[in-house]
């Protein structure tokens, strides 16, 4: 699905990124996490396309394809789906919208007739259901006045009617109550299937109580210092971040 | 200060005078002769005026535009007409200057209400006309003001008396054909205490050199209330000075929605005076492309306490178009309780397009809430990317975004007809493909 191969990237002319390896197989799940600053959304922008940051070194290739020479939407369409750590407000353009032609652009580039009205709806009713949304949301301006809660929903709500293919999630669970991240975790779990991957960036243990990861890898400072199974999270939890980075620095 | 094409104009004034409506009222051949010299003494405005330094109008002085008499050789295609007129309004039709009886759709009228041409009203109702004429547009303000009172051909007459409601909006629907032509029209409204109106200006023109010159007087009678459009969607070769000056009872409720799309170069003036607890909203959205300069300056005149002013302005400048906003709000010494919020947004879609923003708050009551705020922009890089991201490739998430900007004040229009007229003009003006009106 995805291969990531000694990715170094710069803002500018600093280096955030210093070598970050790692394979992600189709239906596998990943949790990426470490202290902050340590680049997770930074890597997490740089497979999504966002402009601003320098690839000096490495690949990322993509379901066979060079995933660093396509246009953000071209990736998109792919069926790579970024949900953001920061979703931004787009005042004057309804939710649905945004989701109806995001889908539809989709299904163009594979080929598809575009979505039947009624079909669309009932589909976007049910995953409001499954997430526990208003539908009023539905009809208000993208993210605009929505709460920090509701904002991560919405993005849940979007990667559940886009079905990508590779999901990642900059720090979903970050802001979050107990409640709102059970309903979040049990959206993503219901999209969990063989074909379609995760890549999970989270600061805290507590989102990996609810979605099971398959690996987890650490990023301190730019580079992936240690990756394990499920086990190295809860380690992680009780000896804090510092243990990586003293392991990092000593080693 | 120039004057030479002021004189220029002033020599030929006496071959129309006798032309021009109300020649037998001797009140406004004085009112007229008095704004003759005014303007020839000033000439246009210059820049080296406060209200006038973003705006350089020597571009008039190049031409001699010349008002025509009568309404011969004012053929308008039916068509072209159609996409400007409103299906479900009274339409007063003016074609360079000149009011059309046979485009014009009035009948059905309530009996009480008055509907006519300016030249109607003074022939018909000319003590009223005095009274109004004049008594909120200041000649002294700027000598445009001055050149209007001199030269106006006919205009929009509307008298709605008291309780009335018209179920119905009024169009003025103002149109110059000729090249090199010069309309020049002044317009009143009067909604009497407790009546309610809503008017439409529309300014089109074949695709010409012209000048418009127009005027509209507005008097919000006691707990009244007018809501006024302005559609500005001249040539692109036109030049348009507007002024919409209003005088608002206790209590009137005054609402102005300003869309300025058209012209080479464009300046309206929008002044307002609030009574007590008078309440004043002013809207208004521009869009410039190419070399197009639009300007629009208002001014709110919080007389007595408990007022509410509301302003919102938001330009669109492409290419090398430059937009212009002063706003002036300023609160009497008696105005305690005051309440205003002025803005003016600003998005700059190329390198070489300029907007010039100005707000003036002048504020001698010592108990009041005012509030302005301006911005000057490109369109946001994360909301482009977030679009991306959810698929939309970048020109259409630019014009996405672009749209939405606009879009806001298209949205304010409650007259439905109207609504989608506008709409089509801002859709017309960022001739971009890609762009869905479902988007918006
Ligand atoms: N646009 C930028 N300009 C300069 N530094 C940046 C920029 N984006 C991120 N950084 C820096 O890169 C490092 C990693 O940031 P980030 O990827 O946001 O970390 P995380 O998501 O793990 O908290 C930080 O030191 C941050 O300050
Ligand atoms: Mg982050």
């Amino acid at each position: 699905m995805l291969s990531i191969k000694n990715l170094h990237v710069s803002v500018g002319d600093k280096p955030i990124l210093k070598g970050i390896n790692l394979e992600i197989k189709a239906g596998e799940i990943h949790a990426i996490m470490g202290p902050n600053g340590s680049g997770k959304s930074t890597l997490s922008h740089v497979l999504s396309g966002k402009g601003g940051y320098t690839v000096t070194e490495g690949s990322a290739t993509y379901q066979g394809k060079d995933l660093l020479e396509m246009a953000p939407e071209i990736r998109a369409r792919e069926g790579l789906f970024l949900a953001f750590q920061y979703p931004v407000e787009i005042p004057g353009v309804s939710n649905i919208y945004l989701l109806k032609a995001a889908l539809n652009s989709i299904r163009k580039h594979n080929g598809q007739p575009e979505v039947d009205a009624m079909d669309f709806l009932t589909l976007v009713k049910e995953k409001v259901r499954l997430l526990e949304m208003d539908e009023k949301f539905l009809y208000r301006a993208v993210n605009e006045g929505f709460s920090g809660g509701e904002k991560k929903r919405n993005e849940i709500l979007q990667m559940a009617i886009l079905e990508p293919k590779l999901c990642i999630m900059d720090e979903t669970d970050s802001g979050l109550d107990i409640d709102a991240l059970k309903i979040v975790s049990e959206g993503v779990n219901s999209l969990r299937s063989p074909e379609r991957s995760f890549v999970m960036v989270t600061h805290y243990q507590r989102l990996l109580d609810y979605i099971k990861p398959d690996f987890v890898h650490v990023l301190a400072n730019g580079q992936i210092v240690k990756s394990g199974g499920p086990e190295l999270a809860l380690e992680l939890e009780e000896k804090g971040y510092s243990w990586v980075e003293n392991n990092q620095a000593a080693a | 200060m120039n004057t030479a094409t002021a004189s220029r104009y002033a020599a030929e004034y006496p071959t129309i005078a006798s032309a021009l409506p109300g020649q037998t009222l001797p009140w406004l051949k004085a009112l007229r002769a008095e704004a003759l010299i005014a303007f020839s003494a000033h000439g246009f405005p210059s820049p080296r005026e406060e209200e006038w330094r973003y705006t350089n109008v020597s571009g008039i002085e190049k031409k001699l535009f010349a008002p025509s008499v009568d309404l011969t050789g004012s053929d308008v295609d039916a068509d072209w007409l159609k996409s400007y007129r409103l299906e479900d309004a009274w339409v007063l039709v003016l074609v360079n200057g000149h009011f059309s009886a046979e485009l014009s759709v009035l009948d059905g009228l309530p009996e009480a209400v008055s509907v006519m041409s300016m030249a109607d009203a003074l022939a018909k109702q000319p003590d009223k006309v005095e009274k109004y004429l004049g008594a909120a547009a200041d000649q002294s303000e700027h000598s445009f003001i001055a050149f209007n009172t001199a030269w106006f051909t006919d205009g929009l007459f509307v008298h709605v008396p008291a309780k009335l409601v018209l179920d119905k909006p009024i169009q003025l629907l103002h149109i110059v054909t000729g090249s090199d032509a010069m309309a020049t029209t002044r317009n009143i409204i009067i909604a009497d205490e407790m009546a309610e109106a809503k008017v439409i200006e529309t300014y089109v023109g074949i695709d010409n050199a012209y000048l418009t010159s127009a005027v509209t007087e507005v008097f919000v009678g006691q707990n009244a209330d007018v809501t006024l459009y302005k559609m500005q969607s001249e040539s692109d070769k036109a030049y348009h000075f507007g002024g919409s000056y209003i005088k608002q009872a206790r209590d009137a409720r005054f609402t102005h929605h300003n869309f300025a799309f058209g012209g080479l170069l464009a300046r309206s003036d929008i002044h307002a005076d609030l009574d007590h607890a008078s309440e004043c909203e002013l809207n208004g959205l521009y869009l410039g492309v190419k070399r197009q300069h639009i300007d629009n300056h208002t001014r709110i005149n919080h007389l007595k306490p408990y007022a509410i002013s509301r302003e919102l302005y938001k330009g669109v400048l492409d290419d090398r178009a430059r937009g212009v906003f002063q706003g002036r709000v300023i609160v009497a010494i008696d105005a305690q309780k005051t309440d205003s919020q002025m803005n003016n947004r600003n998005l700059l879609l190329s390198d070489d397009a300029e907007a010039d923003t100005k707000p003036q708050l002048e504020i001698y009551a010592d108990d009041v809430k005012c509030g302005h705020g301006v911005t000057v922009g490109q369109l946001d890089e994360k909301s482009i990317f977030y679009l991306q991201s959810r698929c939309v490739d970048e020109e259409t998430a630019r014009n996405m975004l672009t749209f939405a900007f606009a879009n806001e004040m298209v949205d304010k229009i409650k007259i439905r007809s109207l609504h989608d007229k506008v709409l089509e003009q801002v859709l017309a003006r960022f001739p971009q493909e890609g762009v869905n009106k479902e988007w918006l």
